[in-house]
Protein backbone atom coordinates (compact mmCIF):
# COMPACT_ATOMS: atom_id res chain seq x y z
CA UNK A 1 0.00 0.00 0.00
CA UNK A 2 1.74 3.39 -1.44
CA UNK A 3 0.21 6.49 0.43
CA UNK A 4 1.81 9.87 -0.83
CA UNK A 5 0.62 12.02 1.63
CA UNK A 6 -0.28 15.46 1.21
CA UNK A 7 -1.04 18.53 3.29
CA UNK A 8 -3.79 19.73 2.10
CA UNK A 9 -6.56 16.51 3.39
CA UNK A 10 -6.65 15.10 6.80
CA UNK A 11 -4.32 12.69 7.11
CA UNK A 12 -6.87 10.11 8.34
CA UNK A 13 -9.13 10.63 5.60
CA UNK A 14 -5.84 10.29 3.24
CA UNK A 15 -5.44 6.90 5.33
CA UNK A 16 -9.04 5.63 5.06
CA UNK A 17 -9.26 6.67 1.17
CA UNK A 18 -6.23 4.40 0.58
CA UNK A 19 -7.20 1.66 2.21
CA UNK A 20 -10.92 2.05 0.34
CA UNK A 21 -8.91 2.55 -3.07
CA UNK A 22 -6.77 -1.05 -2.00
CA UNK A 23 -10.22 -2.73 -1.64
CA UNK A 24 -11.76 -1.22 -4.61
CA UNK A 25 -9.03 -2.56 -6.72
CA UNK A 26 -9.23 -6.09 -4.97
CA UNK A 27 -5.52 -5.84 -3.75
CA UNK A 28 -7.22 -6.26 -0.29
CA UNK A 29 -9.63 -8.94 -0.73
CA UNK A 30 -12.87 -9.62 1.37
CA UNK A 31 -12.65 -11.24 4.25
CA UNK A 32 -8.70 -10.76 3.88
CA UNK A 33 -6.56 -9.15 6.97
CA UNK A 34 -5.57 -5.55 6.40
CA UNK A 35 -2.71 -4.14 7.74
CA UNK A 36 -3.03 -3.62 11.30
CA UNK A 37 -3.03 -0.11 12.78
CA UNK A 38 0.57 -0.71 14.39
CA UNK A 39 1.98 -1.52 11.44
CA UNK A 40 0.27 1.70 9.56
CA UNK A 41 1.57 3.64 12.10
CA UNK A 42 4.70 2.73 12.17
CA UNK A 43 5.98 2.01 8.62
CA UNK A 44 4.26 5.72 7.91
CA UNK A 45 5.36 7.10 10.86
CA UNK A 46 1.72 8.59 11.68
CA UNK A 47 0.57 9.20 15.44
CA UNK A 48 -1.13 5.86 16.14
CA UNK A 49 -4.32 8.07 17.07
CA UNK A 50 -4.88 9.14 13.62
CA UNK A 51 -4.57 5.64 12.29
CA UNK A 52 -7.43 4.53 14.60
CA UNK A 53 -8.93 7.64 13.52
CA UNK A 54 -9.06 6.70 10.21
CA UNK A 55 -9.55 2.73 10.57
CA UNK A 56 -12.54 3.62 13.05
CA UNK A 57 -14.50 5.85 10.25
CA UNK A 58 -14.33 2.66 8.31
CA UNK A 59 -15.54 0.10 10.80
CA UNK A 60 -18.39 2.25 11.34
CA UNK A 61 -19.21 2.33 7.66
CA UNK A 62 -19.06 -1.75 7.64
CA UNK A 63 -15.69 -1.57 5.23
CA UNK A 64 -13.90 -3.56 7.70
CA UNK A 65 -13.89 -5.24 10.75
CA UNK A 66 -11.88 -6.52 14.11
CA UNK A 67 -11.37 -10.02 15.06
CA UNK A 68 -10.55 -9.76 18.42
CA UNK A 69 -6.80 -10.48 19.13
CA UNK A 70 -6.00 -11.22 15.37
CA UNK A 71 -6.61 -7.66 13.54
CA UNK A 72 -8.98 -6.43 10.62
CA UNK A 73 -10.63 -7.76 7.99
CA UNK A 74 -12.54 -6.41 5.00
CA UNK A 75 -16.12 -6.54 5.72
CA UNK A 76 -18.22 -8.92 2.82
CA UNK A 77 -19.89 -6.76 0.36
CA UNK A 78 -17.26 -4.03 0.97
CA UNK A 79 -16.01 -3.23 -2.40
CA UNK A 80 -19.67 -3.36 -3.84
CA UNK A 81 -20.66 -0.90 -1.43
CA UNK A 82 -17.49 1.11 -2.28
CA UNK A 83 -17.90 1.31 -5.90
CA UNK A 84 -21.47 2.29 -5.23
CA UNK A 85 -20.11 5.38 -3.43
CA UNK A 86 -17.66 6.12 -5.63
CA UNK A 87 -20.03 6.00 -8.11
CA UNK A 88 -22.15 8.53 -6.44
CA UNK A 89 -19.08 11.06 -5.70
CA UNK A 90 -17.78 10.59 -9.49
CA UNK A 91 -19.81 13.41 -10.93
CA UNK A 92 -18.48 15.92 -8.65
CA UNK A 93 -14.98 14.92 -7.96
CA UNK A 94 -14.09 13.91 -12.00
CA UNK A 95 -16.87 15.43 -14.04
CA UNK A 96 -17.27 18.78 -13.03
CA UNK A 97 -13.41 19.53 -11.96
CA UNK A 98 -12.97 18.46 -16.05
CA UNK A 99 -15.77 21.09 -17.25
CA UNK A 100 -14.09 23.59 -14.70
CA UNK A 101 -10.59 22.90 -16.81
CA UNK A 102 -12.88 23.37 -20.54
CA UNK A 103 -14.09 26.38 -19.41
CA UNK A 104 -10.69 27.44 -18.64
CA UNK A 105 -9.21 26.27 -21.88
CA UNK A 106 -12.27 26.88 -24.11
CA UNK A 107 -12.99 23.36 -24.61
CA UNK A 108 -17.05 22.71 -25.71
CA UNK A 109 -18.69 19.98 -24.48
CA UNK A 110 -18.71 18.70 -28.15
CA UNK A 111 -14.98 18.66 -27.85
CA UNK A 112 -14.99 17.01 -24.74
CA UNK A 113 -17.49 13.66 -26.34
CA UNK A 114 -15.21 13.94 -29.21
CA UNK A 115 -11.75 13.00 -26.82
CA UNK A 116 -13.51 10.65 -24.79
CA UNK A 117 -14.69 8.35 -27.83
CA UNK A 118 -11.32 8.71 -29.26
CA UNK A 119 -10.05 7.39 -25.88
CA UNK A 120 -12.29 4.68 -25.83
CA UNK B 1 1.46 8.16 33.68
CA UNK B 2 3.10 11.23 34.60
CA UNK B 3 1.43 14.76 34.17
CA UNK B 4 4.30 17.68 33.88
CA UNK B 5 3.05 20.86 35.08
CA UNK B 6 5.33 24.03 34.59
CA UNK B 7 3.80 26.93 36.86
CA UNK B 8 4.88 30.59 35.71
CA UNK B 9 8.72 29.62 35.05
CA UNK B 10 11.20 32.49 34.69
CA UNK B 11 14.69 31.73 34.00
CA UNK B 12 17.60 34.38 33.62
CA UNK B 13 21.21 33.30 32.55
CA UNK B 14 22.92 36.73 34.26
CA UNK B 15 20.63 39.67 32.79
CA UNK B 16 19.47 37.60 29.72
CA UNK B 17 16.35 36.07 30.30
CA UNK B 18 15.54 32.95 28.07
CA UNK B 19 12.03 32.03 29.86
CA UNK B 20 9.73 34.00 30.77
CA UNK B 21 6.40 33.43 33.08
CA UNK B 22 5.68 29.77 31.04
CA UNK B 23 3.10 28.23 31.90
CA UNK B 24 2.17 24.47 30.42
CA UNK B 25 0.89 21.40 31.44
CA UNK B 26 2.44 18.34 29.39
CA UNK B 27 -0.20 15.69 29.39
CA UNK B 28 0.53 11.66 29.64
CA UNK B 29 -0.01 9.31 26.70
CA UNK B 30 1.21 11.74 23.92
CA UNK B 31 3.83 12.56 21.41
CA UNK B 32 4.38 15.88 21.91
CA UNK B 33 6.29 18.65 19.38
CA UNK B 34 8.28 21.48 21.24
CA UNK B 35 8.97 23.86 17.94
CA UNK B 36 10.48 27.54 17.40
CA UNK B 37 13.24 29.12 16.02
CA UNK B 38 17.31 28.66 17.17
CA UNK B 39 17.56 30.39 20.35
CA UNK B 40 13.67 30.80 21.55
CA UNK B 41 14.19 28.96 24.69
CA UNK B 42 12.97 25.47 23.97
CA UNK B 43 16.12 23.65 25.49
CA UNK B 44 15.82 25.52 28.42
CA UNK B 45 12.37 25.21 28.73
CA UNK B 46 13.78 21.13 28.83
CA UNK B 47 16.54 21.57 31.20
CA UNK B 48 14.00 22.94 33.79
CA UNK B 49 11.04 20.50 33.17
CA UNK B 50 14.48 17.79 33.89
CA UNK B 51 15.80 20.06 36.90
CA UNK B 52 18.57 20.29 35.64
CA UNK B 53 18.66 24.20 35.82
CA UNK B 54 16.38 25.83 38.17
CA UNK B 55 13.95 28.52 37.72
CA UNK B 56 14.51 31.97 39.24
CA UNK B 57 10.75 32.02 39.76
CA UNK B 58 8.07 29.75 39.31
CA UNK B 59 7.81 25.70 40.00
CA UNK B 60 7.74 22.24 37.94
CA UNK B 61 5.46 19.76 39.14
CA UNK B 62 5.17 16.15 38.37
CA UNK B 63 2.36 14.35 39.43
CA UNK B 64 1.90 17.15 42.16
CA UNK B 65 5.57 16.82 43.02
CA UNK B 66 7.79 19.02 43.33
CA UNK B 67 10.85 18.07 40.57
CA UNK B 68 13.67 19.94 42.67
CA UNK B 69 16.15 17.30 43.85
CA UNK B 70 13.04 14.45 43.78
CA UNK B 71 15.31 11.52 42.65
CA UNK B 72 11.54 9.59 42.66
CA UNK B 73 10.27 11.87 40.09
CA UNK B 74 13.17 12.49 38.15
CA UNK B 75 13.83 8.98 37.02
CA UNK B 76 10.45 9.14 35.64
CA UNK B 77 12.06 11.49 32.76
CA UNK B 78 14.77 11.04 30.67
CA UNK B 79 16.25 14.01 28.28
CA UNK B 80 18.08 13.21 25.60
CA UNK B 81 20.03 16.45 25.26
CA UNK B 82 22.79 17.24 22.11
CA UNK B 83 25.53 18.13 24.31
CA UNK B 84 27.54 15.37 25.07
CA UNK B 85 28.20 15.04 28.90
CA UNK B 86 29.99 11.92 28.88
CA UNK B 87 33.17 11.23 30.56
CA UNK B 88 35.87 11.05 27.39
CA UNK B 89 36.68 7.17 28.41
CA UNK B 90 33.07 5.97 28.44
CA UNK B 91 32.52 3.31 25.62
CA UNK B 92 29.13 2.70 24.59
CA UNK B 93 28.20 -0.07 27.10
CA UNK B 94 29.09 1.93 29.83
CA UNK B 95 26.92 5.00 29.11
CA UNK B 96 23.98 1.65 29.12
CA UNK B 97 26.34 0.69 31.91
CA UNK B 98 25.65 4.13 34.50
CA UNK B 99 22.55 4.29 33.10
CA UNK B 100 20.96 2.08 34.57
CA UNK B 101 22.32 2.85 37.69
CA UNK B 102 19.92 6.04 37.50
CA UNK B 103 17.12 4.68 35.56
CA UNK B 104 16.28 0.77 37.12
CA UNK B 105 14.21 0.08 34.51
CA UNK B 106 16.74 0.24 31.65
CA UNK B 107 16.48 -2.21 29.52
CA UNK B 108 19.77 -3.48 28.49
CA UNK B 109 18.31 -6.26 26.14
CA UNK B 110 16.62 -3.79 24.08
CA UNK B 111 19.74 -1.55 23.95
CA UNK B 112 21.54 -4.12 22.39
CA UNK B 113 18.50 -5.06 20.09
CA UNK B 114 18.88 -1.16 18.99
CA UNK B 115 22.32 -1.05 18.43
CA UNK B 116 22.07 -3.88 16.22
CA UNK B 117 19.52 -2.26 14.22
CA UNK B 118 21.75 0.86 14.09
CA UNK B 119 25.14 -1.29 13.56
CA UNK B 120 26.47 0.56 16.59
CA UNK B 121 29.29 -0.83 17.87
CA UNK B 122 29.00 -0.87 21.67
CA UNK B 123 32.50 -1.43 22.58
CA UNK B 124 33.55 2.09 20.96
CA UNK B 125 34.10 4.92 22.92
CA UNK B 126 31.67 7.61 22.90
CA UNK B 127 34.42 9.97 21.69
CA UNK B 128 35.64 8.71 18.67
CA UNK B 129 32.38 8.04 17.54
CA UNK B 130 31.30 10.29 14.64
CA UNK B 131 28.52 13.23 15.24
CA UNK B 132 25.86 10.82 13.46
CA UNK B 133 26.90 7.60 16.03
CA UNK B 134 27.10 10.07 19.07
CA UNK B 135 23.43 11.15 18.33
CA UNK B 136 22.31 7.12 17.34
CA UNK B 137 24.22 6.07 21.26
CA UNK B 138 22.38 8.90 22.90
CA UNK B 139 19.03 8.25 21.09
CA UNK B 140 19.37 4.19 21.88
CA UNK B 141 20.61 5.37 25.61
CA UNK B 142 16.63 7.68 25.94
CA UNK B 143 14.61 4.44 24.07
CA UNK B 144 15.82 1.93 26.50
CA UNK B 145 15.56 4.16 29.50
CA UNK B 146 11.62 2.76 29.99
CA UNK B 147 11.10 6.49 31.24
CA UNK B 148 7.73 7.56 31.41
CA UNK B 149 8.46 10.84 29.98
CA UNK B 150 11.27 10.71 27.06
CA UNK B 151 12.27 13.96 25.83
CA UNK B 152 14.16 14.53 23.00
CA UNK B 153 16.28 17.51 21.73
CA UNK B 154 17.65 17.57 18.65
CA UNK B 155 17.46 13.52 18.03
CA UNK B 156 18.34 13.46 14.75
CA UNK B 157 21.35 15.67 14.45
CA UNK B 158 23.90 14.11 12.26
CA UNK B 159 21.57 11.04 11.49
CA UNK B 160 21.64 10.09 7.57
CA UNK B 161 17.81 9.83 6.17
CA UNK B 162 18.04 6.15 6.85
CA UNK B 163 18.93 6.45 10.21
CA UNK B 164 15.99 9.12 11.09
CA UNK B 165 13.75 7.36 9.03
CA UNK B 166 14.70 4.08 11.76
CA UNK B 167 14.93 6.32 14.68
CA UNK B 168 10.77 7.83 14.23
CA UNK B 169 9.96 4.06 13.88
CA UNK B 170 11.67 2.81 16.58
CA UNK B 171 10.26 5.51 18.90
CA UNK B 172 6.77 4.54 17.75
CA UNK B 173 6.90 1.07 17.88
CA UNK B 174 8.27 2.06 21.00
CA UNK B 175 5.18 3.73 22.32
CA UNK B 176 2.85 2.00 21.26
CA UNK B 177 4.31 -1.37 23.20
CA UNK B 178 4.12 0.94 26.40
CA UNK B 179 2.64 3.94 26.22
CA UNK B 180 3.93 7.31 27.70
CA UNK B 181 5.32 11.01 26.96
CA UNK B 182 6.99 11.78 24.43
CA UNK B 183 8.86 15.46 23.67
CA UNK B 184 10.50 15.78 20.27
CA UNK B 185 12.41 18.93 19.92
CA UNK B 186 13.24 19.46 15.81
CA UNK B 187 14.12 21.59 12.75
CA UNK B 188 12.82 18.87 10.74
CA UNK B 189 9.17 19.86 11.17
CA UNK B 190 8.15 17.96 8.08
CA UNK B 191 9.27 15.03 9.10
CA UNK B 192 8.03 14.71 12.32
CA UNK B 193 4.89 16.27 12.05
CA UNK B 194 2.17 12.90 11.09
CA UNK B 195 3.50 11.43 14.26
CA UNK B 196 2.59 14.82 16.87
CA UNK B 197 -0.90 14.65 19.03
CA UNK B 198 0.14 17.80 20.59
CA UNK B 199 2.35 20.90 19.64
CA UNK B 200 3.75 23.79 21.71
CA UNK B 201 5.89 26.41 19.81
CA UNK B 202 7.90 28.63 21.33
CA UNK B 203 8.72 32.43 20.60
CA UNK B 204 10.55 35.51 22.12
CA UNK B 205 10.86 33.39 25.54
CA UNK B 206 7.04 32.48 25.47
CA UNK B 207 4.34 29.82 24.88
CA UNK B 208 2.71 31.01 21.61
CA UNK B 209 0.77 28.09 20.60
CA UNK B 210 -0.33 25.14 22.64
CA UNK B 211 -2.95 22.99 21.00
CA UNK B 212 -3.61 19.67 18.94
CA UNK B 213 -1.87 19.47 15.55
CA UNK B 214 -5.44 18.74 14.08
CA UNK B 215 -5.98 21.95 15.22
CA UNK B 216 -3.05 24.07 14.16
CA UNK B 217 -3.19 22.55 10.67
CA UNK B 218 -7.21 23.48 10.44
CA UNK B 219 -6.41 27.09 11.37
CA UNK B 220 -3.66 28.26 8.93
CA UNK B 221 -4.45 28.99 5.19
CA UNK B 222 -2.95 29.60 2.21
CA UNK B 223 -3.78 32.54 -0.46
CA UNK B 224 -2.53 33.73 -2.97
CA UNK B 225 -3.06 36.19 -5.86
CA UNK B 226 -2.79 39.89 -7.05
CA UNK B 227 -1.51 41.48 -4.30
CA UNK B 228 -3.96 44.43 -4.23
CA UNK B 229 -6.68 41.52 -3.77
CA UNK B 230 -4.31 39.49 -1.11
CA UNK B 231 -3.75 42.77 0.90
CA UNK B 232 -7.25 43.39 1.42
CA UNK B 233 -8.20 39.80 2.49
CA UNK B 234 -5.13 39.76 5.01
CA UNK B 235 -6.27 42.86 6.55
CA UNK B 236 -6.33 42.28 10.47
CA UNK B 237 -5.52 38.59 10.06
CA UNK B 238 -2.19 36.90 11.71
CA UNK B 239 0.04 35.99 8.89
CA UNK B 240 3.19 34.02 9.22
CA UNK B 241 4.43 34.20 5.88
CA UNK B 242 4.30 36.79 2.94
CA UNK B 243 5.78 36.26 -0.10
CA UNK B 244 5.69 38.73 -3.09
CA UNK B 245 6.60 38.46 -6.75
CA UNK B 246 5.82 41.74 -8.84
CA UNK B 247 1.80 42.01 -8.30
CA UNK B 248 1.56 38.40 -7.25
CA UNK B 249 1.62 37.75 -3.30
CA UNK B 250 1.73 34.43 -1.32
CA UNK B 251 0.59 34.52 2.02
CA UNK B 252 0.02 31.98 4.96
CA UNK B 253 -2.18 33.75 7.51
CA UNK B 254 -3.91 31.52 10.54
CA UNK B 255 -6.54 32.17 13.30
CA UNK B 256 -4.43 32.51 15.83
CA UNK B 257 -3.87 36.09 17.27
CA UNK B 258 0.11 37.20 17.72
CA UNK B 259 -0.35 36.14 21.39
CA UNK B 260 -1.51 32.97 20.32
CA UNK B 261 -4.63 33.10 21.43
CA UNK B 262 -7.54 31.83 19.18
CA UNK B 263 -9.64 34.78 17.66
Amino acid sequence: MYIDFNSEIPIYLQLAQAIEDNIIRGTFEEESQVPSTTEVSINYKINPATVAKGYNILVDEGIIYKKRGIGMFVCKGAKEMLTEKRKKSFFENYVECLIEEAKKLDISIDEIIKMLERSK
Amino acid sequence: MSVIQVKDDTKYYGKLCAIENISVSIEPGKIYGLLGRNGVGKTTLQNLMTNRLFPNSGEIMVDGESITENDRVLEKMFLMTEKNLYPESFKVKDIFYWTKEFYSKFDLEYAEVLCEKFELNKNKKFKSLSIGYKTISKIITALASNAEIMMFDEPVLGLDANHRELFYKELLANFMEEPKTIILSTHIIEEIAKMLDRVIIINARKIVIDDSTENLLKSAYCVSGMSQNVDKYIEGKTCVNIEQMTSFSFVIHTQYSSQGLKE
